[in-house]
């Protein structure tokens, strides 16, 4: 392929444009092969026809769509009011455990208990037992809904990982920081509110977005105790049309949110990758 | 009455003696240098006096008080105490302005409009009036270097304690902020300075110290030490630097 000469191009120019473009072929010829290859062979396997009509029919997919669309509002509104409640937990544990009064040591003692024990039971169990067990207490309405204890299952859990996220954060911040801050004649309390966790919480930001992320999918494990949310929605449709289908759909859902977040996600990762050179 | 006093300070970290009976005066508006090889004991000392290290044995006055008493609250004594870094520790999430007002804000309870004149007066005095809005990552390194001087001066301290301020700075950024040192002096500051810039302390210093293994070995005026040094290991690391 003719490469076209731009003047005033230096030898070393033209010799990456030249090594781009061939990269740049090769890329694409592995691609198109992989894709062909899929193609022809999955269809070949004895089972596709089925499996095509089971997890990928169309005519479902529409009559469905819609529907678990609505039942994505629940677990957006689930999230919506544990990831504010997770991040205010996950901070004030982190900062329980780096507590140095005697006073306050009970609160240390909580700290580094509470994130022991849920970051050592599945999420699952978790959801089990608080979701079932306290409105099995006999609580009245409104206090026996499952949203209300399905959420602070996951609460308890994400704070947890949020917690040491934040701690990870504040032991990231140089000692110098604090030496400054101190030699102002800052209190231990100032120091770290004003110097240590902003710059902590501003560090371990792309690490809190992949909880984030992580949160929007283990919603679903709700499901299990009750509330009608996307995984269960597509359970039902299930049943009804004797189709996967509508677990396809619910994926779908689930990438549209989750890939561009991801991604941001990376974005901002790498950003302060490239700041802390 | 010295304005701070030194009684046989020990610090140790671990089995590590850094700083050994160490016995100095400082005077009011003096200026006193500490000079030695990375390593005497030059920082920890200066640490030691802002309380950011506590002392194993001895006492440390200011103004005739003893504010080695442990368990006494360091935060009254480290708010007439400024201290500048070897390596700045700006607060890179504020602006060089917001940096300087922190303390003042929140140690002496005033408002941003209570301070932001004498602030700004700061910032013009060295001639950092367009660079007062700016983010420490968008400062060289000597104008980090003096903003972290007017955030210890925005605390009005009666002591200044300066920890290799110039060490980390390229070579015709030194200047600058030595400019400034002078600038205080003449002006009437009390200060202590642990520093490798031997020219500087000749020219400037009314006392200098050398430490080595972590007690002074020898002081005296700059000409005294610079001139006619009495003590071989004095001789011996001024022959090294002056070279």
């Amino acid at each position: 392929m003719p490469i076209p000469e731009a003047a005033g191009m230096t030898r070393r120019e033209r010799y990456e444009q030249k090594q781009r473009l061939k990269s740049l072929l090769i890329a694409a010829a592995s691609t198109v092969c992989v894709i062909m290859a899929l193609v022809i062979l999955v269809p070949m396997t004895p089972g596709w026809e089925k499996v095509q009509k089971s997890f990928f029919d169309g005519t479902v997919l529409a009559k469905t769509f819609p529907k678990l669309l609505d039942a994505f509002t629940v677990n957006v509104m689930i999230f919506t009011w544990s990831a504010p409640a997770i991040a205010i937990l996950g901070l004030l544990i982190a900062l329980a455990r780096d507590a140095k009064s005697p006073a306050l040591f009970p609160l240390r003692i909580f700290g580094a208990a509470f994130t022991d024990v849920f970051r050592g039971v599945p999420v699952i169990l978790t959801v089990y037992l608080i979701g079932f067990g306290i409105p099995g207490l006999g609580l009245p309405r409104p206090w026996n809904s499952p949203f209300i204890w399905g959420s602070l299952a996951l609460v308890l859990t994400y704070s947890a990982y949020v917690a040491e996220i934040f701690r990870a954060g504040i032991d990231s911040v140089h000692p110098s920081q604090r030496s400054a801050a101190l030699s102002l004649g800052l209190s231990e309390r100032q120091v770290m509110r004003d110097v240590i966790l902003p710059q902590a919480v501003r560090n371990v930001v792309p690490s809190q977005m992949n909880m984030l992320i992580a949160l929007q999918k283990d919603v679903s494990l709700l499901s299990f105790i009750g509330p009608v949310e996307i995984f269960r929605q597509a359970g039902v449709f299930k049943s009804l049309f004797a189709n996967f289908t509508p677990y396809v759909g619910a994926a779908i859902i689930f990438l549209i949110v989750t890939i561009p977040a991801t991604r941001y996600a990376d974005y901002l990762m790498a950003r302060q990758m490239r700041e802390r050179r | 009455m010295h304005k701070i006093e030194l009684h046989g300070v020990v610090k140790r970290f671990g089995q590590n003696t850094v700083c050994d009976g160490i016995d100095l005066t400082v005077e009011k508006d003096q200026m006193v240098c500490l000079i030695g090889a990375s390593g005497a004991g030059k920082s920890t000392l200066l640490r030691c006096i802002n309380l950011l290290e506590p002392i194993e044995d001895g006492e440390i006055y200011l103004d005739g008080e003893d504010i080695s008493i442990p368990g006494l609250n360091p935060q009254r004594v480290r708010a007439k105490i400024g201290m500048v870094f070897q390596n700045f520790n700006l607060f890179p999430h504020m602006t060089a302005f917001e940096n300087t007002m922190l303390a003042p804000k929140r140690v002496q309870g005033l408002s941003k409009s209570q301070l932001k004149s004498e602030i700004e007066e700061l910032f013009e005095r060295f001639e950092l009036a367009d660079r007062m809005h700016n983010y420490p990552d968008q400062l060289s390194g000597g104008q980090q270097q003096r903003v972290a001087i007017v955030r210890a001066l925005a605390m009005k301290p009666e002591v200044m304690l300066f920890d290799e301020i110039t060490s980390a700075l390229d070579p015709q950024l030194v200047g600058d902020v030595l400019d400034v040192l002078l600038k205080l002096k003449s002006q009437g500051m009390t200060m202590v300075l642990a520093t490798h810039e031997m020219q500087f302390a000749r020219q400037a210093a009314d006392k200098v110290c050398f430490l080595k293994d972590g007690k002074i070995i020898e002081e005296g005026s700059s000409e005294e030490i610079f001139g006619t040094p009495k003590r071989p290991e004095t001789k011996a690391f001024l022959a090294r630097a002056l070279k």
